[in-house]
């Protein structure tokens, strides 16, 4: 009889409770690698530039000069091709999503990394050299 | 003869998630001509490929539509791989055919879903869309993303999926199996769907094959055409047989869709069974120069990716088909002869997506 199909799942669903959550009251389901948002560390950047280069939506920049790296977070999408082409390490993903904002605001951030200074040479070497 | 007036549809209208609009012309309250005008969302994705090296295309190729996100990135990979002459291993072959299976799974249960919402049978839309959940939630657990995987790249995949997921997967398929045949079972048999679904938006074998339509609207009217028979990614290995409908109508179409939900299910479930060990990704050194017509089996259709590469990290030239677009000349002949209340399950029919229409 073609009239009662549903009736098996609607008598199932009155036992089940909802499948979706209350989100933001209740935390958004993700698994270890949801790709949720890029997080940068200054300590470790060396300005090369690659990740503001393969953006795909132009969404980092980076000015050498000021060490100053920016992240519009209007325009990141979240793809995951900075973190993966950053040589290193200094972009990881994290897991959460960012919550909702008004105001287009593009985070900056001030690269702290500083390059070691080289170990002085020694004085047979200067002595090689010339 | 009765006074023919214009009745606008779209491009706001709530059966419709994105924007096309329909001048109807009504004899009463029977539609006698449709005149389609689209417009609304073009974004201009295909002169990026000019902006963006040809690697990082691939994302804003996924962007192009938000559910057939996976096929258009798989369609622009194949054709840059073609043109470059690439072999991509056999893993990463056969994991691209299992996430372009579920996302054509999430599309189809999210189509019979807005269908079911279309006719006014809300219980099965929540039904639709609760087993959905279950296929975005595998979706996030191995890609990361639940619509945008982002896992297809030139050369292979970027993330592999390990055995004992692979496993999990396996044994969610047969409950998840069990409770689809349930879902299709009411839109087959159900005497209410069946009322408002047979013999509506009839279209002949000739006619679609004609008007150049694509996907579940051709194969709904009888002509088997699907490009996952030419053997794409493992699709070769794996064997597909189109699923072909001969009413035409829009019951025909819905038909076509609950029966492909079972057989993405199987190629699924063999997928996994099959899987090969080995790298998912080759290194892929220069630049394309050539060009290719890439063409994949979207949930809606046949997608032509047309790729031209001169030599250059950008293209020169990307031109995307999309199902949609070869679809409306096909609804244009469905809509005359229905009665205005039955336009937008026939609009719905065609499963049209506007975002991949104007790009």
């Amino acid at each position: 009889m073609g009239l009662f199909e549903m009736t098996k799942t609607v008598l199932r669903n009155l036992a089940g409770g909802p499948v979706t959550r209350r989100y933001p009251a209740v935390p958004a389901r993700t698994s270890p690698i949801t790709r949720g948002h890029v997080v940068f560390d200054p300590a470790t950047c060396r300005s090369c530039g690659i990740c503001s280069k393969r953006c795909p939506c132009v969404a980092l920049h980076l000015d050498k000069e000021a060490k100053i790296w920016e992240i519009d977070r209007m325009r990141c999408i979240a793809c995951g091709d900075c973190v993966e082409s950053c040589p290193f390490g200094s972009l990881t993903m994290e897991q959460d999503y960012l919550p909702p904002t008004v105001e287009h605001v593009v985070d900056r951030y001030t690269i702290t990394y500083v390059k070691p200074e080289r170990p002085a040479k020694k004085p047979a070497e200067e002595g090689a050299d010339a | 003869m009765p006074e023919r007036i214009v009745v606008p549809f779209g491009p706001q209208h709530p059966v419709l998630p994105e924007p096309i609009h329909i001048d109807l012309v009504l004899e009463d309250e029977l539609v006698v001509d449709a005149v389609p005008s689209i417009g609304y969302i073009h974004r201009g994705l295909e002169q990026l490929v000019q902006k963006r090296e040809y690697p990082e295309y691939v994302y804003v190729a996924e962007r192009i539509c938000g559910i057939c996100s996976f096929m258009h990135a798989l369609c622009y990979c194949q054709g840059i791989e073609h043109i470059m002459g690439i072999e991509v291993p056999d893993r990463s072959r056969y994991l691209r055919t299992i996430w372009a299976e579920y996302s054509r799974l999430h599309s189809h249960l999210l189509w019979l879903g807005l269908f079911a919402d279309g006719m006014g049978f809300e219980n099965l839309f929540m039904r639709s869309w609760q087993l959905r959940e279950r296929v975005l939630d595998v979706s996030e657990d191995t890609t990361g993303g639940r619509i945008i995987q982002s896992t297809c790249k030139v050369g292979g995949v970027r993330r592999d999926i390990g055995q004992e997921m692979l496993d999990k997967m396996h044994r969610g398929l047969d409950i998840f199996e069990e409770e689809c045949r349930d879902l299709g079972n009411v839109f087959l048999n159900d005497e209410t769907v069946k009322y408002r679904l047979q013999g509506l938006g009839v279209i002949s074998k000739e006619e679609a094959y004609a008007l150049g339509s694509a996907g579940p609207t051709l194969r709904g009217s009888g002509v088997a055409s699907d490009q996952r028979e030419t053997g794409y990614a493992a699709y070769g290995e794996l064997g597909y047989k189109a699923v072909v409908e001969t009413a035409g109508d829009c019951y025909a179409r819905c038909a076509v869709r609950v029966r492909e939900l079972y057989s993405s299910i199987d190629i699924i479930r063999r997928a996994i069974e099959e899987i090969p060990e080995g790298p998912i990704d080759v290194k892929v050194r220069g630049t394309p120069d050539g060009e290719y017509f890439s063409r994949v089996e979207q949930p809606r259709g046949e997608v032509v990716h047309y790729l031209l590469g001169n030599g250059t990290k950008h293209l020169a030239r990307a031109r995307i088909r999309t199902p949609t677009l070869a679809n409306v000349p096909a609804l244009v002949k469905m809509l005359p002869g229905a009665q205005l209340a039955d336009v937008p399950i026939v609009v719905l029919s065609i499963d049209p997506c506007i975002s991949c229409t104007e790009r």
